[in-house]
């Protein structure tokens, strides 16, 4: 028995993104509005064969009721309309809701769609701010702590209890920026070394600059439906084979492990509903907001032994060439982090691969893929698994 | 953008009496014993809502720790510390480690509560390294 019960019975038909990193042109909504019609065109559909809204709201643009504002944008009057907001995790999270709703009978087909513009319309202490505002306001946020400073005290506990050193964190930096780097529309394409994340910036000690996400623009959406309702799509349709979630705390000072994430948790239900174990997967595409959150997914979702997970990056294994790609498309490290919608991309990029239809950047064989998305600091999480057919 | 300043319940206010008199108190559950940080109205182990103020000895280890180097705000001179300190009673904490040089902390080095006013009206727990705990242990 899965997590949901939905596994295997859903595809993902349609799929567009934005333009990424830094977009000033166009404002969140427009981009949220823009890549909502990009991939129902990309699926085959018109407006009126979708009846089905799932967003999250914008940092740098909220409004009290956002899916219903995209909607009235465009003119559409979708039978189920909502907005999710449970932080980075909410990208697979709406994923799942938009599968049981349409499993309830409130929906046939739904786009899920974020978008989001940190970089171009907020000031660079605006969005810090708005980040750091995830803590406590009593008891974290008079300290001073920000995102990074979140990140480093769990970095610094992997660090005295398995003895993971920096380097090894900045591996996860490396391997992101080498795939970026084949990616034309990747944030930051330039090759990095080692010695460049050790010696860039110090951010909040053992982070450097370039341990941590980028600030980016960016918008991306995906259109679900039901698989026996995919067979007409213009695309190879992609199953939806398993899905969890894992919920620890919300606060980090209120972490009871600081080295072992609900990702073990999610991950198991995923895996369990797909019938599928670690190494049954081809693609990863992981939430790589700090380059220790990415270390320890890889633990916690089973790719390596717990307490390995700076060897495993150490040994190239992600890297292009080795045998478990990672965050092909250079994840929210090198391609782009516009907050919230940061895990879609991983998700249009492994559809792409899985589609065939990556180009240059295509790998052999990407049958089945594995996407991890969190919110909070590392306080819930939710994976998918896909799998491709035939 | 407003300093960050804690505005208490009437259920957190007994918390923020005792730091404005150079206590640190904790909840303690009538019902199963377990010693709650932060002030709930309710027991995060056994959902109890028979709840007793105890004062704390003000002891802890540091659990993690970082060294922030570009502060949250205008209101945070940087570099400042922010740990996770374990007290002795059982909770977990977030605070700042003040008066210590970075270079000598480690996880699982004992530290001691100081208080800090932070407003008019409130009054906020700091950690020191506190060797003397340590040396102690040894």
């Amino acid at each position: 028995m899965g997590a949901s019960g939905l596994g295997g019975k859903f595809a993902l038909i349609g799929m567009a993104e934005s333009d990424v990193g830094i977009v000033p042109d166009k404002s969140p909504r427009e981009l949220c509005v823009q890549v909502t019609l990009d991939a129902i065109k990309d699926a085959g559909l018109t407006l009126a064969e979708v009846d089905g809204l799932i967003t999250c709201n914008a940092f740098a643009e909220p409004v009290m009721y956002h899916a219903e504002a995209v909607a009235e944008y465009i003119g559409w009057q979708p039978r189920h309309c909502v907005t999710v907001n449970t932080g980075g995790g909410t990208t697979f999270m709406a994923l799942n809701m938009a599968a049981a709703a349409i499993q309830a009978g409130m929906a046939n087909t739904i786009v899920v769609a974020m978008a989001d513009s940190l970089r171009s319309f907020m000031t660079r202490d605006q969005a810090m701010v708005v980040q750091s505002s995830s803590g406590h306001p009593h008891y974290e946020q008079p300290y001073g702590p920000t995102v990074p400073a979140y990140y480093a005290l769990i970095a610094r506990a992997h660090m005295d209890q398995f003895g993971t050193t920096e380097a090894q964190f900045a591996e996860a930096a490396v391997s992101c920026r080498s795939w970026a780097s084949q990616h034309p529309k990747a944030q930051m394409r330039d090759p990095i070394s080692i010695e460049d994340v050790m010696n860039s910036r110090a951010i909040a000690d053992p982070l450097k600059v370039l341990d941590c996400s980028l600030v980016s623009d960016g918008g991306a959406a995906v259109v679900i439906t039901r698989k026996d309702r995919a067979q007409d799509s213009p695309h190879k349709p992609i199953t939806l084979l398993g899905y969890g979630e894992g919920h620890a705390y919300e606060h980090i000072s209120q972490a009871n492990n600081l080295t072992t994430s609900a990702a073990v948790q999610s991950g198991r239900a995923a895996y369990a509903e797909a019938g599928l174990a670690p190494d049954d997967i081809d693609l990863l595409q992981l939430y790589d907001c700090f380059t220790p959150a990415l270390l320890i997914q890889i633990e916690d979702l089973g790719f390596c032994e717990k307490g390995e997970g700076g060897a495993w990056l150490a040994s190239g294994i992600s890297r292009p060439g080795g045998s478990k790609p990672l965050n092909t498309h250079g994840g929210m490290l090198s391609y782009c982090h516009p907050g919230n919608p940061g895990a879609m991309f991983g998700l249009t990029e492994a559809i792409t691969q899985m589609r065939g239809n990556a180009g240059d950047r295509q790998l052999p064989n990407m049958s089945t893929a594995l996407c991890h998305a969190q919110g909070g600091i590392m306080s819930s999480h939710a994976t998918i698994i896909l799998g491709a057919e035939g | 953008m407003a300093k960050p300043t804690p505005r208490p319940t009437p259920t957190e206010q007994p918390f923020y009496d005792a730091c404005a008199r150079g206590e640190l108190v904790l909840q303690h559950c009538q019902n199963c014993g377990h010693v709650l940080f932060y002030p709930r109205t309710h027991c995060d182990a056994c959902q109890s809502d028979q709840l007793a103020w105890k004062t704390a000895s003000g002891a802890g280890t540091i659990a993690s720790y970082t060294v922030v180097r570009r502060g949250v705000s205008a209101d945070f001179e940087a570099p400042y510390i922010i740990a996770l300190i374990d007290l002795a009673e059982g909770p977990r904490m977030m605070s700042q480690i003040i008066d210590s040089d970075s270079e000598a902390l480690a996880v699982g080095l004992s530290v001691k509560v100081g208080f800090a006013a932070w407003s008019e009206d409130i009054t906020l727990p700091v950690f020191r390294l506190h060797p003397a705990l340590d040396a102690e242990d040894a």
